[in-house]
């Protein structure tokens, strides 16, 4: 398949830990900027069987806690962490200087 | 990467489960497709005799409901069967002539009722008792008839017998053997079951083989080989179970009595895989859900391509759903010459147990009566454990009377003992979650770790763990450690740390205590957050996103992502303008539900996210804060004003309350009540603070609670004048900020510090203006968070929008 890179937002515009929801191609993705820099994308569902949104989420360090279950999710590989289990989807993120992508 | 298509046939408890596990390890892995007989989505089959006995309806036992399949992108087909595997073309084909192609093929048929090949057998009111279809004609059945018969004295046979019973009909249970259960029980134990259910009313006709079915279209009797007859109206058929294998072997696959798998589920056929009831592994077919389970997570495993032990069978272990009747069996139930039983029979009490014990290890338990050491012994058996050094009192622990309280039992057990058969769920693993996740229910600890969701034998079990984890005892012990997984520093500990280093911001206190996690986790955020600010009081810059959602959007979050809008109504009181402006407000943003609150004001939920500063900004009132750790509302009665019992202006004390404490930052939420008359209209007696008028004065009650732990104010004073009631709580609101452990409601605080100690450091004068002081100056920094949102462009950006990016091809 053809990889496709897609901007996303300017970086500038990204708050730190404080996630930011974008609409693309009718998925919701957050984008989170964490204290270390790096940018972080993942779908906006929470793999919670109750559903629910991830973007109002407490961020630490490469960890969300999502804001409805207090689930622990890892923005690396969007792994749920132990006791709970599950997955979120991650999209790869690309940086260049200022500009944001989204790489599918 | 493109996803490989997988295709299941079946729809039951251990396919889907496959599918859970696989959902689990790679949700992204696989374009999952589901065929199943019957026209309804996964469905806890062992919970059926509840359904038929009464206890529980056909919606509680769904165990995936449509929405789950849907969020999960599964295509799922009911009431659509295969016909045809091509495992050359790698396609399925269904009775209705869809066509689907796979790249790896589950088959996942189950089993069904074994229906003896008797004459009639065919005939109306004869009936399985396997699925949902069989319930519901035996319920049908039971409105116009009175008599059934149960062909089978087996577990499923005597479940069906029980709920047939409930349904109030007469019921004849049929076997062919001389016991009950005789693949479970022995003789001794098999006699004491019928004993019992003959006293529930259950009629047996042991040793009979049934000859014919009689009746024209539909039955009316039974005729046994030995010539005699009965007449009955219903007859269910649960002498056992056989392994949907048709498609299997018409389509080449391998089948012996099931469909023959290896130690990895594969079949003989390349990419086809089977699990379940139609599964044979090592020559066994299993027809109980723990092997079955145990068989998905093997299979899921094998599927994604992580790394998994192979499934090397399983011994079992059984019980009765019967209400009445307490009996566990695993491995042999007869002793020979080679073994050493232990065995007690309390005829008094209606107890017996029998250990079998071959070459120093238990290799067969049967329990009648007392079922308390079941999962012990289990684990014993299952680990092969030496018992040549134990005695017979240590091995039966819980003696030979039923004796033994099941909360000690429940203390005694390790933390690798399995409490759910069902789904492998260890005690350690429920503690653990228990503790985690606040967890203070059966059913919540189902929704976190499976235990209980299948056959729910193991249900009382947890409970008593909930209860035994949640004990006053271990509770404390739990709190008295550490604030959080971040420190081995204590809430005490940390607070003193802060005040004593000058530490002024969260990064600062992680920092200098040597918080393990780096940026801490969402208890200790939100906790630091609250004890900087009660201790720097104005000076401290409130982290903003160390706050929890609701909190952090000033706004309740409901479980889609929407939002509530619950603007200030001072004491309950509110106008006509107010009240046009709310309703104009509701339907411009076409509010899904309008609805008065709890705490006398005025709810609007389900607004979008992005719409909640202009709905703010049109309301133009304040903030009510219904989703803070704050005071939220007084509740206050009509009082002097109108009524004719009242003696104070309940009204009037109510708003000045709300309009002096409101947004103040407290270790929980706080709510307030105020009537004028001891009738306490505004029930009073249940809130945080509640404040009484009487003849000439008022009575203040501090600590109630009307939620989880309900619990009576108590009386902390009687004052002569609003001033003076409002000094006291200033006073006790204060002294609660600073000693409180975060999100410790002010009950159970005074619970814990006494309430005489906080009436002592109350008692003196200078104190109390001095804790007066400290609120009063920590009152200043606040604003109102709505027109801050309203006014502040980079508030709006970084928490209410979202951006549509185009997607340029």
């Amino acid at each position: 398949m053809k990889v496709m890179k897609m901007f996303i937002a300017d970086y500038q515009s990204l708050p730190e830990r404080a996630g930011q929801v974008f609409i693309m191609d009718g998925e919701e993705i957050v984008l989170f900027r964490l204290s270390n820099g790096e940018v972080r994308a993942i779908e906006n569902r929470s793999p919670h069987p109750k559903g629910g949104t991830l973007s109002e989420g407490l961020v630490s360090g490469e960890f969300l806690f999502c804001p409805v279950y207090d689930w622990k999710i890892s923005l690396q590989d969007g792994k749920v962490q132990a006791p709970d289990e599950g997955k979120v989807k991650i999209f790869q993120v690309e940086r260049d200087k200022d500009q944001v992508f989204i790489v599918k | 990467m493109s996803k490989k298509k997988l295709v299941m046939i079946g729809n039951g408890m251990a396919g889907v489960r496959t599918i859970e596990e696989i959902i689990k390890l790679e949700p992204e892995a696989f374009d999952i497709t589901i065929f199943g007989q019957e026209p309804h989505p996964n469905y806890n089959r062992i919970k059926l005799s509840t359904v038929l006995q009464g206890d529980t309806t056909v919606e509680d036992i769904i165990m995936n409901s449509w929405e789950w399949y849907e969020e999960n992108h599964i295509e799922l087909f009911t009431g659509e069967t295969i016909v045809n595997i091509d495992t050359d073309k790698k396609r399925v084909l269904s009775d209705k002539g869809r066509e689907v192609e796979y790249d790896e093929l589950i088959i996942a048929t189950g089993s069904s009722s074994f229906i003896l090949p008797v004459p009639g057998a065919d005939k109306q009111g004869v009936t399985g008792f396997r699925d949902i279809r069989d319930c519901e004609t035996m319920i049908n059945t039971s409105k116009q008839y009175k008599k059934a018969a149960v062909i089978g004295g087996g577990l499923l046979g005597l479940e069906a017998a029980r709920g047939l019973l409930n349904l109030g009909m007469e019921v004849e249970v049929i076997h062919l053997m001389p016991h009950l259960m005789e693949r479970q029980l022995d003789p001794t134990s098999s006699k004491m079951l019928k004993d019992e259910l003959e006293t529930q009313g259950m009629n047996f006709l042991m040793e009979k083989q049934t000859a014919a079915i009689l009746g024209e279209e539909r039955v009316t009797g039974l005729r046994f080989t030995d010539g005699s007859e009965i007449a009955v109206d219903l007859v269910v058929m649960a002498v056992g179970i056989k392994p949907n294998v048709d498609i299997a072997r018409d389509s080449g696959i391998y089948v012996n009595r099931g469909i023959v798998v290896d130690d990895f589920m594969h079949t003989s056929v390349a990419n086809v895989y089977a699990v379940g009831e139609c599964a044979e592994h090592r020559e066994l077919v299993y027809g109980l859900v723990a092997p079955l389970y145990e068989q998905g997570k093997v299979l899921a495993s094998i599927l994604c391509g992580a790394e998994t032990k192979p499934y090397e069978g399983s011994i079992v272990g059984t019980g009765l759903k019967v209400s009445g009747v307490d009996l566990f069996s695993a491995g042999e139930i007869e002793d020979d010459e080679n073994t050493k039983s232990i065995k007690v029979h309390n005829e008094f009490d209606g107890v017996y147990k029998k250990i079998i014990i071959r070459d120093n290890r238990i290799s067969g338990i049967v329990l009648y009566g007392d079922t308390k050491d079941s999962s012990r012994l289990f684990k014993m058996l299952m680990k092969k454990e030496d018992v040549s050094g134990m005695t017979s009192v240590s091995i039966l622990e819980s003696g030979c009377c039923g004796g033994g309280s099941d909360s000690n039992d429940v203390a005694a057990m390790a933390d690798d003992d399995i409490v759910c058969g069902c789904n492998g769920v260890t005690k350690g693993t429920i503690v653990e979650a228990i503790q985690s996740k606040e967890l203070t229910t059966v059913d919540e600890v189902g929704g976190c770790t499976n235990a209980g969701r299948s056959c729910g034998r193991c249900k009382s079990q947890i409970a008593d763990i909930l209860a035994y984890t949640l004990g006053d005892k271990f509770d404390v012990a739990a709190k008295k450690t550490a604030l959080c997984g971040c420190t081995t520093l204590s809430r005490d500990e940390v607070v003193a740390e802060m005040k004593e280093k000058g530490l002024t911001s969260i990064r600062e206190v992680m920092n200098v205590l040597e918080w393990k996690q780096e940026e801490g986790c969402s208890k200790c955020r939100p906790a630091l957050n609250y004890y900087l600010g009660m201790i720097l009081q104005d000076q401290y810059v409130d982290d903003r996103d160390s706050r929890l959602v609701n909190e952090k959007m000033h706004a309740n979050i409901q479980k889609d992502g929407t939002y509530s809008v619950i603007p200030r109504m001072y004491g309950g009181v509110t106008s006509a303008e107010d009240l046009k402006k709310i309703a104009e407000v509701a339907e411009k943003y076409n509010v899904p539900l309008v609805k008065l609150t709890g705490g006398q004001r005025i709810g609007l939920y389900g607004v979008k996210k992005d719409d909640l500063p202009a709905m703010w900004e049109e309301l133009g009132m304040p903030s009510g804060y219904a989703y803070g750790k704050t005071l939220r509302t007084v509740k206050t009665c009509v009082g002097a004003k109108f009524c004719r019992f009242g003696t104070q202006d309940s009204m009037g004390l109510g708003i000045e309350l709300e309009k002096k404490f409101e947004r103040l930052d407290t270790p929980h939420k706080v709510k307030m009540g105020v009537s004028a008359c001891p009738r306490n209209c505004a029930e009073a007696g249940i809130k945080d603070f509640g404040v009484v008028g009487i003849d000439g004065g008022w009575e203040v009650y501090v600590a109630g609670n009307g939620g989880t732990d309900l619990r009576a104010g108590d009386l902390l004073e009687t004052v002569k004048t609003k001033e003076e009631v409002i000094e006291l709580i200033g006073a006790f609101m204060q002294y609660y900020r600073e000693t409180a452990n975060y999100l410790e409601r002010t009950s159970k605080w005074v619970e814990r510090v006494g309430l005489d100690q906080v009436k002592e450091i109350l008692a003196n004068e200078n104190t109390r203006q001095a804790l007066n002081e400290r609120l009063d100056k920590t009152l200043l920094k606040y604003n109102e968070p709505w027109s801050e949102a309203i006014e502040n462009k980079e508030i709006q950006e970084k928490y209410y929008q979202k951006r549509e990016v185009p997607v340029l091809v």
